[in-house]
């Protein structure tokens, strides 16, 4: 069983009895037959049993694998992201609009080209996709590690410590985060390069990992420290202290087990938050830049052209939708899987 | 209620000194000097350091951050031009305030700000509510699944849709204008519908999911339970006991969006075409013209804190525990 000290601290507030999910006589029963199993085997036996959550598990791992294999993917379909068959093949119009129906989708460009560049959609979104994962990804994991380094100081320390750098957590929260973002990814580009002088993909890449990253940490941050706070006075880390065991053995073997559910549950739902507002600074034009394929771009392309090439917007739109459902269903299932008392 | 609300002012008054502090060095003091990217291709040494004299960078920053702090409650004369009290330096573009820049595009980011709050507001919590109302029913279902797609969905993707749908295919909607209220207030409110119904969307799914939530922990609360044991209405205890008792995460949840959604809707405003603050930041961004980014960004700032303060007091006036601690 996970133990209960993670249930309470999770949802204080909410552990009043559901008329129809909480039903303790099942919740002992099952128990009672699992005896001498891991909680790690129990959360994972939890989660295989929950449909959705494994759909869902399947699906993210296909974005992650699309935007791991994006190469390979892309040279078995045998279009790459940056030719422009539009204008080589002539498969555009005097317009700049493709010829064929539904945005030119055909055997050879299963999700047709884009209006005036003539690029392939469908490599142009598996790239896209690994882009913005990959930002979103390096962003998730900096504020994670990040976030639970200070909420632990904080918690575990206190006193003005834990006062200070809440302080400062409350200043960087009260910015304003998308104008933030958006002021601030010139300025730290200017750190790496001159103003003027032509970046190279990978700074622009850094610059908006850095940005987000900044203002990413501190709502995991204000959890950790949270539940440290409460986890700090319990009896078993009473004993523990009086044992002699140092601080960082009581951080990693007492206080860091108690606080994965949190962990993995935000960070789930980190991803697709961090990956949204990253498209959403290259749909503004100060994120990615073209040629780099890039979701948010696409996004760019296909509403400038939506009178005339509504289809353009169906497939960058449908993969995002269908990428942000799974990840949320992902992060609901972890967390039932991993915390049975919450109740939802 | 007044040493409260006087001691949230001061802490916020801090917060906004230091948040212009922070982004005015951010601004100033990196690599990138105003001065190259104002004078343009014929620099010369002596043209820089004459502009670095007319924008006041020949001085330390600290000396320049006070004087600009000063600047917006008591104006200043500048080299290139007078800049009356709420002052927050000259625009490099074209020399002209950046408060009036502002004010310019405030209307169009209120008129947003309040119209999508209010829909999603509305739509949000009235859907939470009845899905409250009717637990496990096909209402309930259908709500939560349009919830969970809501939340999903961006607005860079759904605006051009319902942009295509509604107004060039159909032409039911307007397909968002700016408003001028005093001129045309007809075509100002049927310019701004579609803009927030789409803003609203990425809003609302957070209300309708809390505001069941809550509403389910609540009517198993035990006085909830008393009250209806009481022989009271079950409307009556539905929205008198247990609405009262979801109301505080609601409003802190709503007061968040406030600041940020009245510090300017940036991707809304790209989408639509509208020019409000959001515009104006991006524009300014791509135009590298640091005294506007600065304004923008202490304006949304502003909105964020003063939103902050309000949430408290209406905690406070919701719940006397808060108030007497």
């Amino acid at each position: 069983m996970t133990s209960p000290s993670k249930a309470a601290a999770e949802s204080a507030g909410s552990l009043t009895l559901d008329p129809e999910g909480g039903n303790p006589d099942s919740g002992q029963k099952r128990a009672a037959e699992l005896v001498g199993r891991s909680p790690r085997q129990l959360a994972w036996i939890r989660f295989k049993r929950d449909k959705v959550g494994m759909l869902c598990a399947v699906v993210v791992a296909g974005f992650v694998l699309i935007a791991i294999f994006a190469p390979l993917i892309v040279k078995l379909y045998g279009q790459n992201a940056y030719s422009l068959y539009g204008q080589d093949d002539g498969l555009l119009n005097a317009y700049g609009l493709p010829i064929k129906p539904n945005g030119g989708i055909d055997g050879t460009h299963w999700f047709g080209i884009e209006p005036h560049l003539g690029r392939d959609v469908f490599a142009l979104l598996i790239y896209g996709i690994r882009t913005s994962l990959g930002v979103a990804l390096c962003v998730t994991i900096l504020s994670v590690l990040l976030g639970v380094t200070v909420g632990l100081v904080q918690g575990y320390i206190g006193g003005r410590t834990d006062y200070f750098v809440g302080r400062a957590s409350d200043l960087m929260m009260s910015f304003p985060q998308q104008l933030f973002f958006i002021a601030f990814t010139p300025v730290i580009l200017s750190l790496f390069v001159k103003p003027g002088d032509n970046e190279p993909t990978y700074l622009r890449f850094t610059a908006l990992v850095l940005v987000q990253f900044v203002l990413g940490w501190m709502s995991l941050g204000r959890l950790v420290r949270a539940q440290v706070l409460s986890l700090r006075e319990r009896e078993y880390i009473e004993a523990a202290k009086l044992s002699g065991a140092s601080s960082s053995r009581i951080i990693r073997k007492e206080l860091l087990p108690n606080l994965w559910t949190t962990i993995l549950v935000q960070s789930t739902l980190l991803v697709p938050v961090n990956v949204t507002a990253e498209a959403g600074l290259s749909f503004l034009g100060v994120g990615m830049q073209q040629p780099t394929p890039d979701w948010g771009l696409m996004f760019q392309d296909a509403a400038a052209n939506y009178q005339s090439d509504l289809t353009y917007m169906f497939f960058p739109g449908i993969a995002m939708v269908i990428f942000v459902v799974a990840f949320n269903l992902l992060g609901d299932s972890v967390r039932d899987a991993l915390d049975p008392k919450t109740i939802r | 209620m007044l040493r409260f609300l006087t001691r949230r002012v001061l802490g916020a008054a801090v917060i906004l000194v230091l948040i212009s502090l922070v982004t005015y060095l951010l601004f100033f003091a990196l690599p990138s000097d105003p001065a190259l990217l104002s004078c343009g291709k014929n620099c010369t040494p002596s043209n820089i350091a004459q502009i670095h004299k007319n924008l006041g960078l020949d001085k330390p920053i600290i000396v320049q951050w006070w004087d600009y702090l000063i600047g917006i409650f008591g104006g200043r004369h500048l080299p290139l031009g007078n800049c009356p009290a709420p002052c927050f330096g000259l625009s490099f573009n074209n020399q002209t305030p950046v408060w009036a820049l502002l004010k310019d595009r405030y209307p169009t980011t209120l008129s947003l700000a309040i119209g999508g709050s209010f829909i999603f507001l509305v739509v949000g919590v009235g859907l939470g509510l009845v899905s409250a109302w009717k637990q496990g029913s096909v209402f309930d279902r259908a709500a939560s699944s349009v919830s969970l797609l809501g939340q999903s969905v961006q607005i860079y993707f759904i605006g051009p849709l319902a942009i295509y749908l509604l107004s060039y295919k159909l032409g039911w909607l307007n397909r968002g204008q700016d408003p001028s209220w005093g001129a045309h207030p007809g075509s100002s409110l049927t310019g701004l519908v579609l803009p927030c119904l789409v803003m609203s969307v990425i809003f609302w799914s957070n209300y309708s999911r809390q505001t069941r939530s809550l509403m389910v922990e609540q009517l198993s609360e035990e006085h909830v339970r008393t009250a209806r044991a009481k022989g009271m209405g079950s409307r009556y205890v539905f929205l008198r006991y247990a609405l009262r008792g979801a109301m505080g995460p609601i409003i802190t949840i709503f007061g968040i969006d406030l600041g940020s959604v009245f510090g300017g809707a940036i991707i809304t405003e790209a989408t639509f075409g509208l020019h409000g603050l959001g515009n104006l930041a991006v524009s300014a961004v791509t135009q590298q013209d640091l005294p506007l980014e600065m304004g923008v960004m202490l304006i949304g700032a502003t909105s964020i804190v003063i939103f902050n303060i309000i949430v408290d007091a209406c905690y406070a006036l919701i719940d006397p525990r808060i108030r007497l601690a």
